[in-house]
């Protein structure tokens, strides 16, 4: 059913392939919901987790999909590894794959790391984030969660908020959510947003109230303190003020409007504790459900012939 | 050994020669021409050669045309000698029909000073294949800071001034070297990148970049630079050339400026006319150079540069790098293609597109460069050494990286089927039978 043994961006997913991963994850989420949380389905295999940025929440969630999966995990991260004493990428990955791996799970500040891997490797590539490029695995499970909560994904309306411009996150969320038939807005000031993204048929707000008014989700990013120093805004002061998430903005939404984040939070700048921890916020299930997709991803892409 | 290359199509658009005739090579140099049919206006020069031990090759068919000459290569050496050398990196060129390079000053050291000069004129003439001239540094080590000694470079054998690679960020300093350049008459190259604006990018910014997650460069990172250098060639009256044009926008401020009659000449290259920033999918680094690959409508916009004379010259910007490096995440290989071997069949399609008559486009890999660093060469005429190649306007070959004689197999054209190549090269008294 999948055309490939990686996973290294929604780019290259069909609609029916993304479906597929959703609802295979729908059966792991009732395995992880058990009492025995365990299933024997990749028993014998090996997952090398290859973080060269840090990460604790998406490594953990990758950590626990592929024990739950009953594969052996290996973390393979940077201060612990001879990356430091100069070697090559490839020859990281290499080793990692003579030592037995068949997942390889990678995190790079590069954009087409994975990509570049996938080319060598005969173990399958999950991509858990590259560069600016895609973060695909969070994009299956936020559109999972949207799916669960709203019913269906095709047709609502989602407006993604925030640093459109560095994030992979928006970026797999909008490849995901225009495939499945949704209609994206994003949301945030013009140097955060690269102008010729609407040609991927999206829709551009400056405005956070205009944005807001009337969407099913909100998709709030968080907000890297760094930007301010490079000029693409003032302070984020300045950007809580404009873009940040409010109980006022929020109730331009729809009434049943939904609000993630992919984490972790910047609490009083993009979005205020009243909203992260209300009714509306379905922040915390975003991380379970995390782990069922990722079984999801990782028992499909076992069953990939090669 | 003397050669008669007969009923070859003869080019030369120095003399206006365009016509099938004989070139009779006698101890290295042109003994005669005779034109047997012309295209405009017959000649006939020169002597019958004396000698009787002759190779005779017959260029039915073929073209023979003034030594290509390339104005802008990087050989690597002193420093880098893992991505080419001045052996490989020349014998490329005579692979590709050039019978004159002139190498780049981004060396470790850097060609900013005459012993450097001095080191690569001498090992060019102990172990290059082709006639090689050193472009010296304008600032010391390519900083931007201080003037280099331009004068005493010159005097040993630099033809012109660049810091390419780096551009001259500081307006001031590049108003300095172009004011001091002019004692010594010798152009000043600009690389035209305005760092503050390009910031790390590694491809055309677009639609592309966000798609693929790289960084962009935007046209006008190369248009601000060019516009504000051809504004203090204007202020100066400094001899200007810019390097490698890429953009749209950048061929209407260099066709304005000669309107406008100030001193600029400029170059592309044939990536820039031959593909598009969708090379560059799939993160293939081998299509990563700066400036970097541009939109369908700004290779239009070369190809019309190159059709009004907007852009003078074609010039390679041969930047070989070792595989290792280019087998990185796209943000961390090198900028640069290895375009020598590749470089005349690229061109050749423009004549066969009709952007340049046969004539045009010899001339903007012969006299216009020529021209510019004021050299005395690029054409075919009795008593002069005899550069000059022998090309195959229909013959086709595979582009393959391995069969390179470059160290660096960096090209973004690897498995193109590309039409035209030469046949023979010959240079400093050699005939190379390719």
């Amino acid at each position: 059913m999948l055309n490939s043994k990686d996973l290294l961006g929604i780019k290259e997913l069909s609609k029916e392939e993304i479906y597929l991963f959703l609802d295979t994850a729908a059966g792991f989420k009732d395995v992880i919901g058990r009492d025995i949380k365990k299933v024997p389905a990749l028993r014998g295999k090996t997952t090398v987790n290859l973080f060269f940025e840090p990460s604790t929440r998406t490594r953990t969630s990758f950590e626990l999909a592929a024990k739950r999966l009953s594969t052996d995990v290996i973390n393979f991260s940077v201060p612990t590894s001879s990356v430091i004493k100069g070697e090559s990428l490839i020859d990281t990955a290499l080793t990692v794959q003579a030592l037995g791996a068949d997942f390889i799970i990678i995190r790079h500040s590069s954009s087409g790391a994975p990509h570049l891997l996938a080319k060598k490797m005969k173990a399958s590539v999950i991509n858990a984030g590259d560069g600016t490029n895609e973060h695909p695995t969070q994009a299956l499970l936020d559109a999972f969660t949207i799916k669960e909560k709203k019913g269906k994904i095709e047709g609502l309306e989602i407006a993604v908020v925030g640093d459109i411009a560095h994030s992979r996150v928006a970026k797999s969320n909008i490849y995901c959510l225009t495939k499945l038939g949704a209609k994206v807005r994003l949301i945030g000031p013009p140097t955060l947003i690269p102008k010729e993204i609407e040609e991927l048929g999206v829709g551009i707000f400056h405005n956070m109230e205009d944005g807001v008014r009337g969407v099913d989700v909100l998709m709030m990013l968080r907000i890297q303190m760094e930007r301010q120093d490079k000029g693409f805004f003032p302070s984020t002061e300045e950007y809580s003020k404009n873009w940040g998430l409010t109980t006022d903005r929020l109730s331009l939404a729809k009434d049943d409007a939904i609000v993630m984040h992919p984490g972790p939070m910047n609490r009083g700048i993009e979005i205020v504790s009243e909203i992260a921890d209300g009714p509306k916020s379905v922040i915390l299930e975003q991380v379970t459900n995390g782990i069922a997709v990722r079984m999801a991803v990782m028992y499909l892409l076992a069953g990939v012939k090669r | 050994m003397n050669i008669v290359i007969r009923n070859g199509h003869i080019i030369d658009p120095s003399q206006g020669i365009d016509g099938v005739g004989d070139i009779y090579i006698e101890s290295g140099k042109i003994k005669e021409i005779n034109i047997k049919s012309m295209e405009h206006g017959a000649r006939s020069t020169g002597q019958k050669p004396q000698s009787s031990d002759v190779r005779i090759i017959d260029a039915s068919g073929l073209l023979i045309v003034p030594g290509l000459i390339d104005m802008h290569v990087h050989l690597r050496e002193p420093g880098f000698e893992y991505k080419e050398t001045i052996r490989t990196g020349t014998l490329a060129a005579v692979k590709g029909g050039f019978t004159t390079v002139c190498c780049m000053p981004n060396t470790n050291p850097v060609n900013d000073h005459a012993s450097v000069t001095e080191f690569i004129i001498r090992k060019a003439k102990q172990e290059g294949h082709c006639t090689v001239h050193p472009i010296g540094a304008i600032t010391k080590g390519q900083k931007g800071e201080e003037l280099a000694e331009i004068g005493t470079m010159k005097n040993e054998g630099c033809i012109a001034f660049s810091d390419d690679g780096q551009p001259v960020m500081n307006s001031a300093m590049m108003r300095r070297a172009l004011e001091y350049s002019k004692a010594f008459k010798v152009p000043v190259i600009s690389h035209s990148e305005d760092l503050t604006l390009s910031d790390g990018g590694v491809m055309n910014e677009g639609l592309t970049s966000v798609t693929l997650g790289l960084k962009g460069i935007p046209a006008e990172a190369e248009q601000i630079m060019i516009f504000r250098d051809i504004l203090l060639a204007e202020l100066t009256g400094g001899r200007l050339h810019i390097a490698h044009v890429s953009t749209a926008g950048s061929v209407h401020l260099i066709r304005e400026a000669k309107q406008r009659g100030i001193n600029v000449t400029a170059e592309t290259c044939p990536h820039y006319f031959s593909i598009t920033e969708d090379a560059v999918k799939g993160y293939n680094t081998n299509a990563k150079v700066n400036p970097p690959l541009r939109t369908s409508r700004d290779l239009e916009a070369i190809k019309d540069g190159l059709r009004d004379g907007a852009i003078d010259a074609i010039a390679t910007d041969h930047a070989p790098h070792h595989v290792d490096e280019k087998l990185q995440p796209f943000d961390m290989a090198p900028f640069g293609i290895s375009g020598l071997e590749t470089a005349l069949s690229l061109s050749l399609q423009l004549v066969r597109e009709g952007v340049l008559t046969r004539k045009e486009l010899v001339g903007k890999m012969t006299l216009n460069p020529a021209k510019i660093l004021g050299l005395d060469k690029g054409f075919l005429k009795p008593g002069s050494e005899a550069e000059l190649v022998v090309i195959d306007e229909n013959k086709e070959f595979e582009v393959k990286s391995e069969r390179f004689v470059s160290k660096g197999k960096n090209t973004p054209f690897e498995g193109r089927i590309l039409k035209g190549m030469p046949v023979f090269t010959f240079c400093k008294g050699k005939l190379y039978e390719l």
